[in-house]
């Protein structure tokens, strides 16, 4: 198997009146015809990555290939075999769905009966044919992703990059984006996936690399890195500090991993989530301990930094805004948005 | 079945080696964008509604209030007005530029455009293009009530028509100067906002609606030989004649002094705003 991206010690320092190594000598592969997910928090260097291998942004150091051509070197060359599919949905609002699928095709100076066909196309298969003529202004969140992702793929590109595909979509059009995507490595396309859940990365990535300040901090597929930290969290929150505290020394005992006492809350990691937690519970009973809530869920990319790196993913402070730029003052209000709308899927990473 | 359809069959898109193919493409490139930026001049309809109904209060409002107050010589007021009336309209027009810049540049669209296969140049050349389309149209809407409010060009079609070419290829000079002005605003709002301050006293304190020999002295040096007067005096001359303009010089003297400016604003500003467009991350 041949590697279709190759990221050897990149590094990219944004100067302004802060200065922001965005990229810290990343290196990473991607094998050709599989999916290669970069998991990581806000501000980590996801994007940065993305925006290097697809010739946006010129690294400072290092080197990226793409199909074994160097991105600086060779950038119209890679230009031509890649597809990019942002987080932003970066469609024109004044044009309809067919007339941007149109342009990226003429864009990519493919001949016009091939880019009316494939527009036919790509708008049957992302369920867009009924809006196809409709202008954006009218499109849903979920549509418009569909659609940058159909304009991604107008050239039929070899390798696809995905930036944050389903950031800020419904449960409902975040799933049906990934069964477009899944279908779309069926077809023995490279992708290289950037995303804040592990849910996502778990489910459609058969390699991860984990990324924290400009630097890769783990590698792997998903389930080793499951196996690393467990497949399930067991939360308890009890009346009292004491109690947490007796709590956590009871738990210590259960799992494989040591438990994690904040105040009235205790956090652990478990392999086996329903045997650990009906010893725990008969091990609290016994001891006369009585929580307020028990529960068992599925890890977060937050218990995997914990776990990692010890520390959370970080929150980005609100004094800190002078620093960033447009693009990230538009990611960081669409997610304050959209934290209003699903407070479940991501106060605890935005 | 669906994964066969999706299976990479052309391998990406063609990529070019040879100048003429490069050539080629930035024309198609070009021409592509113009397409998609004056679809959304269609598309939003009252903007330009908007755009020509302030140059048309302007006529209405000098043309009928202030006019009478304002002397001459030569010609009657209306015959000197609407020459300064159309390069305030193209010169507000070309403002557009750093509006659409800046808001491809907000939206994202110009991310998409930079990972694409196309020619680099075709983002500023569609979108000052573009411009320069949507200012032939506001043109001409305005000679339309420029002939129903009275104005009479003197000097035959072709000098007219040679009047708007010099005035049209000024505004296109300017698209590239507001081409810079979008590229380095953080969004479309602010890119208005700071166009504003830069045309506002070009277009009044100038040769435009009174003659610059009614401002004090000191002011006059500037007002007769800033760009936009020797634009409009050019204009001025072309339609009705150089002794409207009051200065005594020739139609050549302004004709050649506007090409000058026109010139010399594009030979700077393209480079610049080619270079601020590569640097602007």
């Amino acid at each position: 198997m041949s590697i279709a991206i190759e990221v050897d010690n990149v590094q990219k320092t944004f100067r302004g009146k802060r200065e922001v190594r965005a990229l810290d000598g990343v290196s990473f592969a991607v094998t050709e015809g599989t999916v290669f997910g970069l998991l990581g928090p806000n501000g980590s260097g996801k994007t940065t990555a993305v925006r290097v291998l697809t010739t946006i942004l010129r690294p400072d150091g290092g080197s990226a290939h793409v199909l074994g051509n160097d991105v600086t070197k060779k950038s119209a060359l890679v230009r031509s075999l890649i597809g990019l599919a942002g987080q932003y949905a970066a469609v024109d609002e004044n044009l309809t769905g067919r007339e941007n699928l149109q342009m990226v095709g003429k864009l990519n100076h493919l001949p016009s009966s091939f880019v009316a066909t494939r527009a036919i196309e790509l708008l049957d298969q992302f369920n867009l044919t009924d809006a196809g003529d409709r202008p954006l202004k009218t499109y849903s969140g979920g549509m418009r992703r569909r659609l940058d992702l159909a304009a991604a793929l107008v050239a039929r590109p070899t390798v696809l990059f995905l930036d944050e595909p389903t950031t800020g979509l419904d449960p409902q059009s975040r799933n049906d984006l990934w069964e477009v995507i899944e279908r779309l490595v069926g077809g023995g396309t490279t992708v290289l996936l950037t995303t804040q859940y592990l849910e996502e990365a778990d489910r459609l990535a058969s390699t991860l690399a984990v990324i924290d300040h400009g630097k890769v901090i783990a590698e792997g597929t998903p389930q080793s890195m499951k196996a690393n930290f467990g497949a399930t969290v067991l939360e308890v929150s009890l009346p009292t500090i004491d109690d947490a505290q007796r709590t956590g020394a009871i738990l210590d005992g259960l799992g494989s991993h040591a438990s994690v006492v904040n105040g009235t809350q205790v956090e652990v990691t478990v392999d086996n989530g329903p045997q650990v937690a009906m010893a725990a519970l008969r091990n609290l009973d016994a001891d006369g301990i009585a929580p307020q809530t028990f529960n068992l869920r599925e890890p977060s990319l937050d218990d995997v930094f914990l776990s990692l790196t010890g520390h959370r993913t970080e929150v980005e402070e609100a004094d800190e805004d002078d620093n960033l730029t447009p693009r990230q003052k538009r990611k960081k209000k669409r997610l304050a948005d959209l934290e209003k709308a699903l407070p479940i899927q991501t106060g605890e990473y935005a | 079945m669906t994964t066969a359809t999706l299976a990479p069959t052309v391998s990406g898109a063609p990529h070019s080696t040879g100048v003429f193919t490069n050539l080629k493409w930035l024309v198609s490139d070009t021409l592509t964008l113009t397409k998609r930026n004056l679809l959304a001049v269609t598309r939003i309809p009252e903007a330009l509604f908007f755009s020509t109904v302030q140059p048309i209060m302007f006529v209405l409002l000098f043309r009928y209030v202030f006019g009478g107050a304002i002397h001459t010589g030569p010609v009657p007021y209306v015959d000197y007005l609407l020459p300064g009336i159309f390069v305030q309209t193209v010169a507000f027009g070309s403002v557009s530029t750093s509006i659409g810049l800046a808001e491809d540049l907000q939206k994202g669209i110009i991310e998409r455009f930079r990972a694409l296969p196309m020619s680099r140049g075709a983002v500023l050349l569609g979108r000052t293009t573009a411009d320069l389309v949507r200012n032939v149209f506001v043109v001409i809407i305005m000679t339309v009530v420029g002939l129903l409010v009275g104005f009479r060009p003197s000097e035959g079609f072709a000098s007219f028509m040679a009047g708007i070419g010099l005035i049209l290829l000024f505004a296109y000079a300017l698209s590239w100067f507001f081409a810079i002005v979008g590229l380095s605003a953080p969004n479309s709002e602010t890119a208005q906002v700071m166009s504003f301050p830069l045309v506002f006293p070009l277009t009044f304190i100038s040769a435009a609606f009174v003659p610059v020999g009614s401002m004090p002295s000191w002011l006059q040096g500037f007002a007769t030989y800033q760009p936009f007067s020797v634009t409009i005096s050019a204009c001025r001359s072309l339609m009705v004649g150089a002794a409207s303009t009051g200065t005594g010089r020739s139609t050549t003297f302004w004709v050649v002094q506007s090409l000058a400016w026109t010139i010399g604003l594009l030979i700077i500003f393209i480079p610049l705003a080619i270079r601020r467009y590569r640097t602007r991350t």
